[in-house]
């Protein structure tokens, strides 16, 4: 089995509010996150298909093809966007790193139609990024290769 | 679908490969310039990745409120300019390898208040990452981007010990 990994990045806005807490509640737990005015980064997104190559073409999925779907399903949804107002699968959620990886995830998922959908690393800054793996799949999104190392 | 939560942290500290059992010729040989009498340092990047349930209310796996200020009382504050062989109790009598620290830092981080903590790497430099995923799961995994053009391989003086490793 082979995994692939294509990245692309994008920039958008968010703040975290729970409207069911206080202001000072949500101060409290979120600290300036919770400003309301909003903040942004440059997302990181990594994604990772797992497959076996065909026999005619060599490729687990084309690239290419993996680039169009990351394109039209996550980067014209968020790219210079507020998460908090613009984009409708995240509409009740705290647009968290947690949140958005898994909204991906579950964006993606359906369109990978060779191979199938291994992780999904989303880097909000270099620092922090929550990770979506396959059920059964090894945490970090590495497995049997790496033990060989 | 599983899901994980990646923080990534940063120090710096010096330590000494040796192994007061052994020769100073074994110890040379097998550690090389990593031997070296008074330390060495490296700015050592920790990433650590945990587990759970994303709680409605916040969103969040763990809250990076409650998580830097433990990783920094557990760890960064007893590693970081620090000479790890003498000023981490337990590195006098362990050798302070990076597949050793990792273990360590495992041990130092496993109690964590709401989340479960899936694994540690540690990156000594950017060359050389060793990985912990617990006692649990059975054994290191080690990854090293690129051979270091020229090293030997040494042949383990004592294979009956633990491997100790490079760095």
């Amino acid at each position: 089995m082979i995994r692939i990994t294509r990245k692309v990045e994008f920039s958008a806005a968010h703040f975290y509010h729970n409207p069911s807490l206080s202001v000072e509640e949500n101060w409290r737990v979120f600290g300036k996150s919770n400003n309301p005015h909003g903040h942004g980064h440059n997302y990181v997104l990594e994604v990772t298909v797992a497959g076996e190559p065909d026999a005619d073409t060599g490729m687990v999925l084309d690239l290419k093809e993996l680039k169009e779907i990351l394109q039209r399903e996550v980067v014209d949804r968020m790219d210079h966007r507020h998460l908090n107002y613009e984009v409708p699968e995240l509409a009740g959620q705290i647009p968290t790193c947690e949140n958005i990886a898994a909204v991906i995830w579950d964006l993606l998922e359906p369109k990978i139609r060779q191979g199938r959908l291994d992780r999904v690393r989303l880097y909000e800054s270099p620092d922090l990024f929550a990770e979506c793996t396959a059920d059964g799949a090894a945490p970090g999104g590495r497995g049997k290769e790496a033990d060989r190392e | 679908m599983k899901i994980s939560l990646g923080r990534r942290y940063h120090f710096a500290a010096s330590h000494r490969l040796h192994n007061p059992k052994w020769s100073t010729e074994v110890n040379r040989e097998l550690y090389g310039k990593c031997n070296s009498p008074h330390g060495h340092g490296h700015n050592y990047v920790l990433e650590v990745a945990f587990t759970g349930p994303v709680a409605t209310e916040t969103g969040m796996i763990a809250n990076l409120k409650e998580l830097d200020p433990f990783v920094e009382r557990e760890v960064i504050e007893a590693f970081d300019h620090k000479y790890l062989n003498e000023e981490v109790p337990e590195f006098r009598s362990v050798v302070p390898t990076t597949e050793n620290l990792a273990r360590e830092v495992f041990r130092r981080l496993r109690d964590f208040p709401g989340a479960k903590l899936q694994r540690v790497r540690i990156e000594e430099t950017s060359k050389n990452s060793f990985e912990f995923l617990g006692e649990d799961a059975g054994s290191y995994r080690h990854g090293r981007r690129s051979q270091i053009s020229g090293e030997k391989q040494v042949p383990h003086p004592h294979p009956q010990e633990p491997r100790l490793g490079s760095g």
